[in-house]
């Protein structure tokens, strides 16, 4: 509990003695540029993988010859948005997000490059961190919508190629009885998790004290901590956002 | 000049600095003094505000740091300079970007003065060429004094150094003094070093406080310093080879 105390504390802290927009417009600039535009190929790459095996797996276990091969796309497309796409990726992006968040500001600590912020009298907390989180917010989203996209194209390409669902069939079942809030929940999804991603991974590394192993450690903590969050509040929106 | 009064700070209970007074004159080099885990970097740390202290106040020309509001803590933030132990370079940074940054953040200048400025305080310290490199490409002592160059960027009144000759060799270390000691004098700042380095101590300590178990039990210049009276801080003095040969013990 002191913990999570000192994590909303450590948000309060970013949001005051603030710098000038200049400053951190070029800040999130930079930040969108590190983790989501650098992030881009690895988010396309495992995305892709899903689809196709989402694909694969989903025509293996449909035994049945009364059950129409369109649902083979259909399953593809609920499971990639509502799922696939924005908890899988935040799990990615925890890994290599998360964990780069939590060791540059680790390493910033000990190094004592955070103090030196601090006496030239600028809120290194809302300087360094506010920025990546921002950043997070704009960019996850749109990490997710790329996911989704190369996870169904993976799946279209990899039914044609191998057989599985014709290309008309597949594309007839992404449509079939397409409901858009599901696109609406994936994105309500993909803010929480970059939030808490981005805010957990800086708090751990922010708050580093020690030396190389304590931000090995922290690196760590990060991630976990941060997949723990994501996977529980997966469930609780899912809880809340299905009541309709 | 800068005043401390009573300065008291415990962590976990122990007690590391206790009830320690002194001024710090404007012009000088003044050293805080000490065998490692004596309090002399947390002193420091409580007279930027990095770390609050328990009890006592710190003056800067008579303003209350301690008690300031935050308006009043960032007008003497930004008449203070500091070089830290392992010169703390933002790593993302090349050197230009690093020294450029208090004024980036600080000042309205136009971006012709800052460049001006920033090139004029790297030549001060002797660096020139190095713009573009990035800290990890400079050598330990380089990265020193781009951090003076950076700490003085600003025009402060105030610079400290923390442990500035920590992992440099003696010949390095002797060149980072004597460019403290000239931008002190040069520039008329209050400069507060800490250092167990004695040859820091006999070069530029003009006025030096040693602390002892967290307690300040000397003050004085490095003139006094072999015959103070003190027996810890003669213990500490003379605890190196080359003070031992000066004193003539075999």
């Amino acid at each position: 509990m002191k913990g999570f105390g000192q994590y909303i504390l450590f948000l309060g802290t970013m949001v005051v003695r603030m710098e000038s927009f200049k400053t951190y417009y070029k800040l999130i600039l930079d930040e969108c540029i590190q983790i989501g535009v650098k992030s881009v190929a690895l988010v396309a790459l495992v995305a892709s993988f899903m689809g196709a095996v989402t694909t694969v797996q989903t025509a293996y276990n449909m035994v049945s010859p009364l059950i129409p091969r369109y649902v083979i796309s259909q399953v593809v497309r609920e499971m990639t948005i509502l799922e696939l796409a924005p908890t899988i990726i935040a799990v990615i992006y925890a890994g290599k997000v998360g964990s780069s968040m939590a060791g540059g500001l680790g390493t910033m600590r000990i190094t004592e490059q955070i103090d030196a912020l601090e006496v030239m009298g600028i809120n290194s907390a809302s300087y360094l961190v506010f920025p990546k989180i921002v950043a997070s917010l704009l960019m996850y989203p749109l990490l997710v919508i790329i996911a989704g996209v190369s996870s169904m194209v993976a799946g279209y390409l990899v039914g044609g190629a191998t057989g599985i669902i014709t290309p008309a069939d597949y594309v007839y079942g992404i449509r079939f009885y397409f409901d858009d809030y599901s696109i609406t929940f994936a994105m309500i999804k993909s803010v929480v998790f970059a939030f808490l991603i981005s805010s957990i991974s800086s708090f751990k590394g922010y708050y580093t004290q020690g030396g190389a192993l304590e931000v090995g450690i922290a690196t760590t903590a990060a991630v976990t901590t941060s997949v723990i969050a994501v996977l529980s509040a997966d469930y609780l929106l899912a809880q809340l956002l299905y009541v309709r | 000049m800068l005043k401390v009064k009573n300065i008291n700070k415990s962590f976990g209970g122990r007690p590391v600095i206790q009830n320690i007074s002194g001024e710090f004159d404007k012009g000088k080099t003044n050293l805080i003094i000490g065998s490692s885990g004596t309090g002399k970097s947390v002193l420091l740390k409580c007279i930027v505000g990095l770390i609050s202290p328990d009890e006592g106040n710190v003056f800067y020309d008579l303003r209350n740091f301690t008690d300031a509001d935050k308006e009043m803590k960032a007008e003497i933030r930004r008449e203070i300079g500091m070089l830290f132990q392992g010169g703390a370079l933002f790593d993302s940074k090349n050197v230009e970007s690093n020294v450029m940054f208090p004024l980036e953040i600080l000042t309205k200048m136009p971006t012709d003065e800052k460049l001006d400025r920033v090139n004029f305080c790297l030549k001060r310290v002797g660096l020139e060429n190095v713009n573009k490199k990035m800290p990890s490409e400079i050598s330990g002592g380089m990265k020193k004094r781009v951090g003076i160059a950076r700490a003085i960027v600003n025009n402060p009144n105030y610079l400290f150094c923390d442990e500035p000759n920590s992992g440099l060799d003696p010949q390095t270390s002797m060149v980072i003094d004597d460019l403290i000691g000239e931008i002190t004098h040069e520039f008329d700042i209050t400069t507060i070093v800490v250092t167990h380095d004695m040859n820091s101590v006999m070069g530029i300590g003009e006025k030096i406080m040693f602390l002892y178990k967290g307690n300040n039990l000397w003050e004085g210049s490095n003139k006094d310093i072999t015959h103070s009276g003190v027996s810890e801080l003669s213990d500490f003095v003379f605890s190196n080879k080359v003070m031992r040969g000066l004193r003539g013990d075999s």
